[in-house]
């Protein structure tokens, strides 16, 4: 794999890094970009991160230093310039670690009743297979949820990404009938979970949440500021998560970087319901060659987990 | 005789002038419901929508419901009134003037439940200063507003004789500040012939408009729905539906505040067993045409079964088959037997069968909303009950009753504030039938 993206895409790879999205498994920004994005304020823990330049050079930086940046609410609205990001998510691979889930509600500053991933057990019919299925935000390029927002509040940038300003929210709630997946989440009360994030709220981060009004997955605006993948990409154990740009037919998963176009047509990617013509910038690849029977996902779960799956029609089948 | 004792008000007078005591106990139980209303909004203020069982599946439930039911009895007063008028219809007279304040009464309340619904009340006027209009909700805030304005103008252009009536009728036993009311009301109408002529277009062209605005507004309302993906809303017949279904239930209220006031002020000279067979008919023609459109909405749903509109089907059949059935059968079924059949039109039967009817349409909205939305396309798995099922909570039924209440408290208030019968044009020594009737 690594030969054949060697071979097909030297320069586009160096464009990749020269970008800054992501090197390696762990932080990678351009140096140019610390000096962008290092808080004056910030004190040094002492503790040192290693990053990649974008001369391709390793230095190390005091983890204090790199705050996420947060953008204002007037910034948000604009993507950031020459991207268009896209996300796929091999079904072969997930085996519900629900790490993705957890990492998210973590960045996000989330309580446990929200969740802007979610993780579905899928069965297409009664003859096919069952299988784990991933569902972020997808981030759609014809997106009903912007079309019908009275205020704005909900609105699509020119790098693909669909985000909400929870300052401006009324909290009608149509997007959330308007979206055809499930995505949104709706604030029913205050949680404190929300006062655990002591930044100022700017969309990009959606977060601190609020009251009364709708959110969802955001494709974490802030990391990729910072040339870090989303969250969940990032802390999925398998690898399942990938995230990249289109433009630069790049998609990684933090360890493996492919080719995005090669990617899709050899494995067959797909969008989900791609008849309902939202044109979701968020792929699939279907759920072959596992690495893990379905019943590895029942493992270590949280019974309170465990028991949204009892009434799928896998779950009742096995149980007869 | 003394013209003033000709004047038909005297037959009206008690009505304005004085309020028995189950008039105030009435009153009094109505403001108890208001009140439980208040401290429920103030619980959902405080603690946050929570305390309703809306959750992120089901996001809209009960308040919904009551805002297309009501704005639905409202258009239907405007249809029936506007076009009453325009036919001039000859029995038109006693009825017609229930049906203006069921108008602007139901008009009034219809978009509080929406507003129950937005979780930052504090940020309403984002709709006017950020308003976009490709967003279906921006079209229906232009088009109610439009029509609150246009159904109290046409309101008191129909009142306006009935005010220089009362201003003129000195017996009239009120305090002062009240005569004064009318006075200014009345804005000098005396009769003249110049001044019927001009009240009479000004009444014809609102009439027109009215009308025009109603289907405008329910149609927008009904695309509300209709614009989604979801199953079982995104159906094009949704907007001839909704108006069909909107005028039906106010043929259905109107009955019932027929049949009210008739008892409450004694009309029975007034409001006979005809207006009852006129309005029932009214009523059976467009429960056959509701009929219709359900039928054909279901059935090309079911016939040609895309994967989930048939779960959405067994979802109508198997959870929701009391509702569904009430609605789409007993609701459409009933009055084309009651009024249909000459042996059981009577008074008593044709008003029970509109409070049927009434129940039937408000669970019609119910099955139409809540289903859908618990059945997405992607399937609902959460562990916690209220996530995976509606349940409507004490709040939101309170502040349905409120509704209801409140309702029934405006019209109560207006009817003691000008007369639930038209008076002006009725004057004269000729029986009271010859002219109403």
């Amino acid at each position: 794999m690594e030969e054949e993206l060697n071979k097909n895409q030297k320069n586009s790879r160096r464009q990749f890094l020269k970008k800054g999205l992501i090197a390696g498994a762990g932080v990678a920004i351009g140096s140019g970009l610390i000096a962008a994005y290092v808080d004056a304020t910030a004190t040094e823990t002492g503790e040192k991160v290693k990053v990649l330049t974008t001369d391709g050079e390793i230095m190390e930086v005091d983890k204090g230093l790199l705050k996420l940046p947060r953008v204002s609410r007037e910034e948000s609205h604009h993507g950031i310039p020459g991207r268009k990001f896209v996300m796929v998510i091999d079904l072969g691979k997930c085996k519900n670690a629900r790490k993705c889930v957890e990492a998210c509600q973590k960045g996000h500053h989330l309580p446990k009743s929200q969740e802007f991933m979610k993780v579905y057990l899928l069965q297409d019919s009664e003859k096919t297979s069952p299988y784990w299925f991933p569902k972020p935000c997808f981030h759609c390029d014809n997106p009903l949820c912007v079309s019908v927002c009275p205020v704005g509040a909900t609105y699509k940038r020119s790098d693909g990404i669909v985000l909400i300003d929870n300052e401006r929210c009324i909290g009608c709630k149509f997007c959330m009938t308007g979206c055809p997946y499930s995505t949104r989440v709706f604030a029913w009360k205050h949680y404190k979970e929300f006062e655990d994030d002591k930044e100022p709220y700017s969309p990009e981060a959606g977060s601190p949440g609020k009251e009364g009004t709708v959110s969802k997955c955001d494709f974490c605006p802030d990391l990729i500021r910072v040339g870090k993948i989303p969250y969940c990409a990032a802390a999925c154990p398998m690898g399942v998560i990938y995230f990249g740009d289109v433009d630069e037919d790049t998609v990684t998963n933090g360890t493996e970087t492919f080719q995005f176009s090669k990617l899709i047509s050899d494995r067959a990617g797909y969008r989900y319901l791609e008849t309902l013509g939202t044109r979701p910038c968020v792929y699939y690849l279907p759920p072959v060659e596992r690495q893990f029977e379905v019943d590895r996902g029942f493992n270590n779960l949280d019974p309170v987990i465990q028991e949204r799956y009892k009434d799928t029609p896998y779950s009742k089948k096995n149980k007869k | 005789m003394d013209p003033q004792q000709k004047n038909p008000l005297r037959d009206f007078a008690p009505q304005l002038e004085r309020t028995s005591i189950q008039g105030y106990a009435w009153i009094a139980f109505l403001l108890g419901v208001i009140g439980l209303g208040f401290y429920a909004f103030m619980d959902q203020v405080l603690n946050g929508h929570i305390v309703t069982g809306m959750r992120d599946n089901v996001v809209w439930g009960v308040y919904i419901v009551n805002f297309i039911f009501f704005m639905g009895v409202s258009y239907a007063g405007a249809l029936i009134s506007g076009t009453l008028h325009l036919f001039k219809t000859a029995w038109r007279k006693p009825v017609i003037r229930m049906a203006e304040f069921i108008t602007v009464i139901s008009l009034l309340i219809g978009p509080c439940f929406i507003l129950l619904c937005i979780g930052r009340l504090d940020r309403l006027p984002y709709l006017i200063l950020f308003g976009r209009i490709q967003s279906p909700i921006t079209w229906d805030v232009i088009a109610i507003s439009t029509d609150i304005f246009g159904c109290f103008i046409f309101l008191y252009l129909a009142i306006l004789r009935d005010l220089a009536t009362l201003r003129d009728y000195e017996l009239l036993q009120l305090p002062k500040w009240r005569k004064k009311i009318y006075k200014t009301l009345a804005l000098g109408y005396t009769g003249t012939p110049e001044q019927q002529e001009r009240l009479n277009r000004a009444t014809d062209i609102m009439a027109t408009m009215v009308i025009a605005i109603a289907i405008i507004v329910y149609s927008v309302l009904a695309w509300i729905f209709s614009v989604t993906l979801q199953p079982g809303w995104h159906s094009t017949i949704f907007g001839p539906y909704f108006v069909i279904a909107a005028v039906y239930s106010g043929s259905a209220v109107l009955i019932i505040s027929m049949w009210v006031f008739r008892k409450v002020y004694h009309l029975e000279e007034y409001i006979t067993k005809k207006h009852f067979v006129s309005v029932g008919v009214i009523m059976l023609v467009l429960a056959a045409f509701f009929g219709y459109f359900t039928f054909s909405d279901y059935l090309t749903k079911w016939y040609g079964s895309e994967k989930n509109d048939e779960l959405l089907i067994q979802l109508l059949f198997k959870k929701f088959y009391w509702p569904f059935i009430i609605s789409n059968y007993v609701g459409v079924l009933l009055p084309l037997i009651v009024v249909g059949i000459a042996r059981f039109r009577t008074i008593r039967n044709i008003t029970l069968t509109a409070v049927v009817v009434v129940i039937a349409l408000w669970l019609n909205r119910y099955i139409i909303v809540v289903p859908t939305l618990e059945s997405p396309y992607l399937p609902i798995q959460d562990a916690r009950p209220e996530w995976l099922n509606y349940s409507a909570t004490w709040v939101e039924w309170s502040l349905t009753a409120t509704g209801v209440a409140v309702f029934c408290l405006l019209f109560t208030l207006a009817s003691k504030f000008i007369t639930i019968v038209p008076v002006s044009g009725i004057e004269g020594e000729g029986k009271k039938e010859d002219v109403l009737i």
